[in-house]
């Protein structure tokens, strides 16, 4: 027999009717995934769906959009000039009567590119170079260390304004690769200071030490040891650096440093060319593009930060159920 | 109970400043609730230091928190904490925390991150006085503030000073200087001297002991290094898992204790004699799902098989302590039941 | 307290000798960019207007015959006595622009700083304290979407509701043409001079054309400053010292505001003062956005027009400005918190 009774007389203070226990562990249980999972995982689905999303009208834009991102005309009859939307062209026509969705849906495209190629340049560039500086240190590191802070401590739009206006005196026409690399420059420096900082503790740590003291060459070090252990932090920052090329991007675009508008369709432009309708009260050029590049910022944050919270397990929060007191057991009275 | 004479063995008369009975507090979590105290009853007299002892873990933060209400929101309580005749349990939240600072205060375990970094030491006072006593004028609250601090050793002049400009010892004496100047009924110390070096920790222990008899409060000290409590306190309660186990005068507790687990815990000090450190096999239980009877039956050297079938309840022994343990009823149970309790490999193994 | 404002005087002085090596390696980089780049800067600005001969005379009379050494002394020389250079398509010097363009840029970015502020810490606050409820999400989302819609298609949307849907307000420049004209000029801060001149219509006029690009720049910072003070709430609530006060029975409204909130705010403003890079690039789309004549606004026009000299100038101050912001930050915090300044 047990010293605690299972069952009660009545509640006390600051406490309903206890539950059945098995009500009460099955309760439990949907709190505990609730708790574990919860807002943050709904809204990393809902990211992850957003981003998808805009992955498929990427690639199959030609499929997806009713036109070309510059065509005005079709069966031989040009579209109507800032036509509101309609059935025929859902999201209106620019002042130049190419179709909005057309835009929209080729602007993902050209964003997709753009920020594939530009995270890939950053993290082909940022990571070996924070390696190398934080593995090597001396004045190669202090060197590095300057450049990248200074670079870092500059206004980043201002920056790829700088490197694409450079650019564009050398490659006639801003296309995705002078773009990206526009955009790469303001990157750079994020994963450099990550990828050395964590560098500069994994080196001491007592592995690599161990693998250093057998006689390990730098090469083997660096790739066999410090990599494995650095790399992991870069998904999130690259989701999150992903996010801002898309700002960064649109705002080259919107100066006009981005994408010519005969090469591809670009949200940034279109938004540039959309202040002169809005002063006539047209809308339609502006709110489309601009809540493609919106929502999807909006889509990549959530993934970034949802993988944050799985990286970095700190950030979540356990919940914990409110205790309910059973009544108390029955204790030798004749003590009191 | 003003003589602040520290064999003071005899009972103390009259109410006393706190009575905590049969108090539980429970911690929710995920999974199933932590009993963190479960049914603890305990009297403060006026100028008397009870010290409260046990492993890490047996629920003695929790209880000295529990007192003042300050707990986490997933936790839940139940029982009676009378101070001064007031029953704190059953007060609106609001005078709960205006009784907070002034009739009952707290002093921490470790004192370099309990004052704002932002805020001068003579700031800390007068928002503390302004909040309990809105009519003192700015110079008399000054007033206290400075004879507090100089009562503790603590120049006027370092009023001005931010906490960083203090070393953790005169951080101490502040936060306590803070828990004092209102003379509260009750002063919770938890570990006060814990983070604090050998010297310090003796300082501070002499300024508590002043303290006690001059402001007449009741002290409920936290700790879990037994030279303090046989240093500082007239009454000792250990507690285990949850419950206090034993409860009595310190000299006679530690001549003479009456269950054992406080005689295994006695033995685990180390002394000028000691020739070899004892330990008490196994850990202390989790406390989510505690063992059924006495809770320390798993690692009792003299359980016996009543143990884990029944909870002994509270028996006053004949030297004056109230003890929690089978050994001491033994007229009660039955000869079968006294028999030594076999099969108890797996909790010693848990070591491990 | 002779002895901290002492200590203080000090901090300020090693700070400033702290940024002289990262004012140094900003101006090697913006220097670097804009002469490391293939074609020289006069024909690339004047190639199509002027003959082979006067583009040698221009070279000459610019100093960009001259080796590159010589020509990185005299810009670093002219940085430090304050000469930014002179743009080559219209020979005005960077100081003129900085004191006719430089008003409006400044107006715009104390405003959104203040619109951020406003909006951002109570915000923040509100969610750190409601943390996990529904109005918390709430705020985190609203936070996540001012990062995420650029500030030229905000600034659209609110021309479009309360310009012309609403005809609330005014979407372009910085006062009506008629208005302008009238109000002398004493600071060149138009608002400023507006409220100096007594002419309270004008100061109307120049505060409405104010409100929504500062806005539309004020909810870029926004969502950073909710997210800042949200977290560094959450962490002070949970600091010894807050727990210290509540044991002390300080009112929980205190406990938050004053010691809380108070606590948060230090690694707020370091964070929030390393925004001015976000700050300054979105003010130069904000301006674009709203045809604000300001700086960026210049540099817009500068850049399209090949200026090599007058961007360089203009982006050496903006880059300064960086420099100037994260030592006032500093030195602000050293007054917050008393740590700092031994």
């Amino acid at each position: 027999m047990s010293a605690i009774p299972a069952a009660e007389a009545a509640p006390t203070r600051g406490a309903g009717p206890n539950p059945p226990p098995d009500a009460r562990r099955t309760g439990r249980r949907f709190a505990a995934l609730r708790s574990a999972r919860g807002v943050p995982r709904a809204l990393l689905l809902v990211g992850t769906v957003m981003t998808a999303v805009f992955v498929v009208l990427a690639v199959f834009a030609p499929l997806i959009a009713p036109y070309g991102f510059d065509q005005y005309t079709d069966g031989g009859h040009r579209f109507a000039k800032l036509a509101g939307p309609s059935a025929q062209h859902l999201f209106g026509t620019t002042v130049q009567s190419v179709d909005v969705l057309s835009r929209v849906v080729f602007g993902a495209r050209t964003a997709l590119e753009v920020v594939v190629l530009a995270v890939v340049f950053s993290v082909l560039i940022g990571v070996p170079l924070g390696l190398l500086s934080g593995y090597f240190g001396g004045l190669l590191d202090r060197f590095l260390v300057l450049v990248m802070d200074a670079l870092f401590a500059f206004p980043y739009l201002l920056l790829a304004i700088v490197i694409a206006f450079l650019l564009s005196n050398v490659v006639i026409g801003g296309g995705v690769v002078t773009t990206a690399l526009a955009i790469t420059v303001i990157y750079v420096p994020q994963y450099f200071r990550v990828v050395r900082a964590s560098t500069l503790s994994a080196r001491e740590a007592t592995y690599v030490e161990a693998a250093r003291a057998m006689g390990a060459p730098a090469r083997t070090v660096i790739s066999r040891y410090l990599f494995v252990n650095v790399v992991h932090s870069v998904p999130v920052i690259a989701t999150l650096n992903a996010a801002d090329a898309i700002l960064t991007l649109a705002g080259l675009g919107f100066l006009g440093y981005g994408i010519q508008p005969t090469e591809a369709a670009e949200w940034g432009y279109d938004l540039q060319r959309a202040i002169a309708d809005a002063g006539a009260g047209i809308w339609w050029t502006a709110l489309y593009p601009g809540l493609a590049i919106t929502l999807l910022v909006i889509a990549l944050t959530l993934v970034g930060e949802g993988l944050n919270e799985v990286v970095n397990p700190a950030l979540r929060r356990s919940r914990s159920r409110p205790v309910r007191l059973p009544a108390r057991p029955e204790r030798k009275a004749a003590d009191r | 109970m003003t003589t602040p004479s520290p064999v003071s063995t005899a009972v103390p008369t009259g109410e006393p400043r706190v009575r905590v009975r049969d108090l539980r507090i429970w911690y929710g979590t995920s999974g199933a609730p932590v009993r963190a105290v479960d049914g603890v009853d305990l009297t403060i007299h006026a100028g008397q230091i009870v010290a409260l002892v046990g492993e890490s873990g047996c629920g003695k933060t929790t209880l000295g928190r529990g007192i003042l209400g300050l707990l986490p929101p997933a936790a839940a309580t139940d029982g009676e904490v009378v101070v001064d005749g007031t029953d704190l349990l059953r007060l609106p939240a609001r005078r709960l925390r205006a009784m907070r600072g002034d009739k009952l205060g707290l002093v921490f375990q470790e004192p370099m991150t309990r004052l704002d970094p932002l805020m001068r030491v003579g700031d800390h006072f007068d928002e503390l006085l302004r909040t309990h006593r809105p009519r003192l004028s700015r110079a008399e609250r000054e007033r206290q503030a400075v004879d507090i601090l100089r009562a503790m050793g603590i120049p006027a002049s370092r009023l001005r000073q931010y906490p960083h400009e203090f070393s953790g010892g005169m951080r101490q004496r502040i936060m306590i200087a803070l828990t004092l100047v209102l003379r509260p009924a009750l002063v919770v110390a938890d570990e006060p001297t814990t983070a604090l070096d050998v010297l310090v920790e003796a300082q501070i222990l002499k300024i508590l002991a002043e303290l006690r008899s001059s402001v007449d409060c009741g002290m409920l000290l936290i700790t879990h290094n037994l030279g303090i409590v046989l240093e500082a306190a007239d009454r000792v309660a250990v507690m285990y898992a949850g419950r206090i186990v034993e409860e009595g005068d310190v000299r006679q507790v530690f001549a003479h204790p009456a269950h054992p687990y406080t005689r295994e815990l006695l033995r685990s000090t180390i002394s000028l004699t000691t020739t070899e450190l004892h330990h008490i096999p196994g850990s202390p239980p989790d406390l989510a799902d505690p063992p059924p009877g006495c809770r320390f039956h798993p690692r009792c050297p003299d359980a016996m098989r009543i143990c884990p079938n029944s909870d002994p309840g509270d028996v006053d022994t004949a030297g004056g302590q109230r003890v929690a343990c089978w050994l001491h009823r033994l007229d009660e149970v039955a000869p079968a039941d006294r028999e030594p309790l076999p099969d108890r490999e797996i909790s010693v193994a848990d070591e491990a | 307290m002779a002895r901290s404002s002492r200590s203080l005087g000090l901090f300020i002085v090693a700070r400033l000798i702290l940024a002289v090596p990262m004012v140094l390696i900003l101006l090697t980089v913006v220097f670097l960019l804009m002469r490391v780049a293939p074609g020289d800067p006069v024909s690339a600005a004047l190639g199509a207007h002027l003959s082979e001969a006067q583009l040698e005379q221009r070279r000459a009379a610019a100093g960009f015959d001259r080796p590159l050494i010589v020509q990185y002394g005299d810009y670093l020389g002219g940085v430090a006595t304050g000469d930014f250079g002179r743009t080559i398509t219209d020979n005005r010097s960077i100081t003129q622009i900085l004191v006719d363009n430089g008003g409006a840029t400044l107006t715009l970015t104390v405003a959104a700083l203040l619109v951020a502020v406003i909006l951002g810490l109570p915000l923040g606050l509100w969610a750190a304290r409601r943390r996990d409820k529904w109005d918390d999400l709430v705020i985190r989302l609203f936070g996540i979407v001012t990062f995420a819609a650029p500030v030229f298609f905000v600034g659209l949307l609110l021309q479009l509701l309360f310009g012309k849907t609403l005809g609330w307000l005014p979407t372009s420049g910085q006062a009506a043409p008629i208005v302008a004209p009238t109000v002398p000029e004493k600071t060149h801060i138009l608002l400023l001079d507006a409220a100096l001149s007594g002419d309270w219509s004008a100061f109307d006029d120049v505060f409405r054309h104010l409100i929504l690009p500062a806005v539309s720049l004020g909810l870029l910072v926004t969502g950073v400053l909710i997210r800042l003070s949200r977290v560094n709430v959450i962490q002070t609530m949970r600091s010894d010292y807050v727990e210290a006060a509540r044991a002390r029975g300080i009112r929980e409204g205190a406990v938050v505001v004053r010691h809380a909130l108070r606590n948060a705010l230090v690694p707020v403003i370091t964070v929030t003062g390393l925004q001015v890079a976000l700050l300054l690039g979105g003010a130069v789309l904000t301006e674009e956005t709203f045809n604000w004549p300001g700086v960026g606004n210049q540099l817009v026009s500068y850049l399209n027009g090949r200026d090599y000299t007058a961007v360089q100038g203009l982006i050496t101050v903006f880059a300064l400005v960086v420099v100037v912001v994260s030592l006032l930050i500093d030195i602000v915090n050293a007054l917050v918190d008393p740590r700092i300044r031994y």
